[in-house]
């Protein structure tokens, strides 16, 4: 069994650790046997300026898409995990229903929707669509912070005098505050590797993955592209691992949340 | 008394009803994001449907031509059996494998066991792209397999058969679905009871007949859920074929993107997409209800 799961974990790591393994190999044929340790590939790509602009458009939705979601799923998420709204359940399945639509279809039917609705081509239709795919992930992630949150804490609150917002920023934001961050990270992840939905609605300003697609059809150009992957890779999944602590430190603070009850 | 009763529930449905009130109201922001961003574009996806491409202008008046257009032509169809029936290779290997890693960890792992789900987290967080990239680089004719291959003096001209035909896309999205199987799976299997287990054992069952006849049907709704998340996704996935498939690896994806790139017939398009859905949509209920109906016969 041990075994096994070893294996199988060298199965879905090694294809993709070999993106860095040759990023630094001094030749233009991502092959064996490996000629040399360079780091030109790295300096080749960060020269190149129209990756920056790629870069730069990818953090700006990203940036919105997470941050909306984030807000969007927070509100919801509140509603949901006291579980007494009969109507939750479909919600819940309707704002997960894009995870079960494969990506074209979604893809093309927000380019109907902006194109014949005038809105256009542009960074901000990627931001929307971004939002929509975004979202499930936000709620998720945010429904399990919030689960068995002590509502009494937010009624004490209000009777010793605050008013609504307040109490949301004194008493709910604080506790909620490591599904937040988890929130943030996860859904900006989310936005920065999206292809599909950025290849049909980005027009002339590309986001990073829709670069990186049109950069494949170039056999030089390879190498550049395994060092910004390799890059890529390796920050997601800094991000990633940073995030889940969040949330499993957050699961361990808990424990402390008995105050509310006697 | 009665009036006191009669004002205690005016007053608790008044709350009631301010509750919901509030909550539909933290809700709303959402709903309106899912009407503009899912519903109203698959309303436009439908009526486009029913329209029909005349060189530059836009036919609006409603017919089914488009779809008829879809049934008839062969060529679809084929494209359309090969999609799923790579998507089913894809999912019943991607589960297969999935399924006893899953149960490695909820049973066999004690200890640091955040450690194996975060391990097993963080390549499904990672750029799609890429893995599919990784593959491309992998598997082609000057790549790393048949680099090394030739290296180790295993073979000695490159092996063709590795890159651009459906092999290699399924081989690529079971890579990259992986991740998808094994988080339904491993959540499912963490919620069985124990102590089921041990009475099946008090009982007089062995390891086997436990796993069969416990363990297995418990786990169900998450082979199920991991099922589906693979398989209807990877029916209309675009990177793969586009990256590893070449002409012999082509899914409905590809068919469905060209109508609205150079073909410019965004009608035949939104036809297509919307049979593919509904007919890969009807294939999950039926292989779903067909995965229920075989394990109550176990039970």
């Amino acid at each position: 069994m041990r075994v096994y799961a070893f294996l199988y974990l060298a199965f879905l790591y090694v294809p993709v650790l070999l993106l860095p393994v040759f990023s630094f190999n001094n030749s233009l044929f991502i092959a064996f046997p490996l000629s040399g340790f360079t780091t030109r590939w790295y300096a080749e790509m960060a020269a190149d300026s129209e990756m920056h602009a790629a870069l730069a458009n990818t953090l700006k939705v990203g940036a919105a898409a997470s941050l909306s979601s984030t807000i969007l799923g927070l509100l919801a998420a509140k509603v949901l995990a006291r579980g007494n709204l009969r109507a939750g359940g479909l919600f819940l399945g309707l704002t997960s229903l894009p995870l079960f639509i494969p990506e074209i279809v979604l893809g093309i039917s927000l380019l109907i929707l902006v194109t014949s609705s005038g809105i256009g081509l542009s960074l901000l239709s990627v931001a929307v669509g971004h939002l929509l795919i975004c979202l499930p992930f936000a709620i998720a992630v945010l429904m399990s912070r919030l689960e068995g949150f002590d509502a009494s804490l937010e009624e004490a609150s209000r009777d010793l005098g605050e008013d609504g917002w307040m109490t949301f920023w004194r008493v709910t934001f604080p506790l909620a505050l490591p599904g937040i961050v988890s929130s943030l990270l996860l859904t900006f992840i989310v936005s920065f590797d999206d292809f599909m939905i950025a290849f049909f609605l980005c027009g002339t300003d590309t986001t990073l993955p829709v670069y990186i697609f049109g950069e494949l059809r170039f056999p030089n150009k390879l190498p550049g592209v395994l060092a910004l992957g390799s890059t890529i890779l390796i920050a997601s999944a800094a991000m990633i691992v940073f995030a889940e602590w969040v949330r499993h430190a957050g699961m361990r603070l808990n424990q402390y949340r008995t105050i509310g009850r006697a | 008394m009665k009036s006191a009763v009669a004002r205690t529930s005016r007053l608790e449905r008044l709350i009631e009803r301010s509750e919901t009130a509030s909550a539909l109201a933290l809700l709303s922001p959402s709903l309106i994001v899912l009407l503009v961003t899912l519903a109203a574009p698959m309303a436009l996806l439908l009526l486009y449907s029913l329209w029909t491409q005349n060189g530059v202008a836009l036919d609006t008046r409603p017919t089914l031509a488009q779809y008829a257009a879809v049934f008839s032509r062969a060529g679809y169809l084929a494209l359309f059996l090969r999609s799923v029936a790579i998507s089913s290779l894809v999912t019943l290997v991607t589960v297969a494998l999935a399924y006893p890693m899953a149960y490695f960890v909820a049973f066999h792992v004690t200890r640091a066991k955040f450690i194996w789900l975060i391990l097993l987290n963080v390549p499904f967080w990672t750029s799609y792209l890429l893995r599919v990239f990784a593959w491309k680089v992998i598997l082609g004719f000057d790549g790393v397999i048949n680099s090394g291959l030739m290296r180790l003096g295993l073979i000695e001209k490159p092996l063709a058969f590795l890159l651009y035909n459906p092999t290699a896309v399924v081989v690529t999205l079971a890579h990259a679905y992986a991740a998808f199987a094994i988080l339904p799976i491993y959540v499912s299997l963490e919620k069985i009871d124990r102590s089921c287990l041990e009475a099946a054992a008090d009982l007089g069952d062995g390891p086997f007949r436990r796993f069969l006849r416990v363990t297995l049907p418990l786990s169900l709704p998450g082979i199920i859920g991991a099922a589906v998340l693979i398989f209807v996704p990877t029916t209309g996935d675009y990177v793969t074929p586009t990256l590893v498939g070449g002409s012999d690896g082509v899914m409905i994806a590809n068919l469905i993107q060209v109508q609205f790139g150079r073909v410019n017939n965004w009608p035949l398009g939104a036809a297509m997409s919307i049979a593919s859905m509904a007919a890969v949509g009807a294939l999950a209920v039926l292989v779903v209800q067909a995965a229920r109906a075989s394990v109550a016969r176990i039970r």
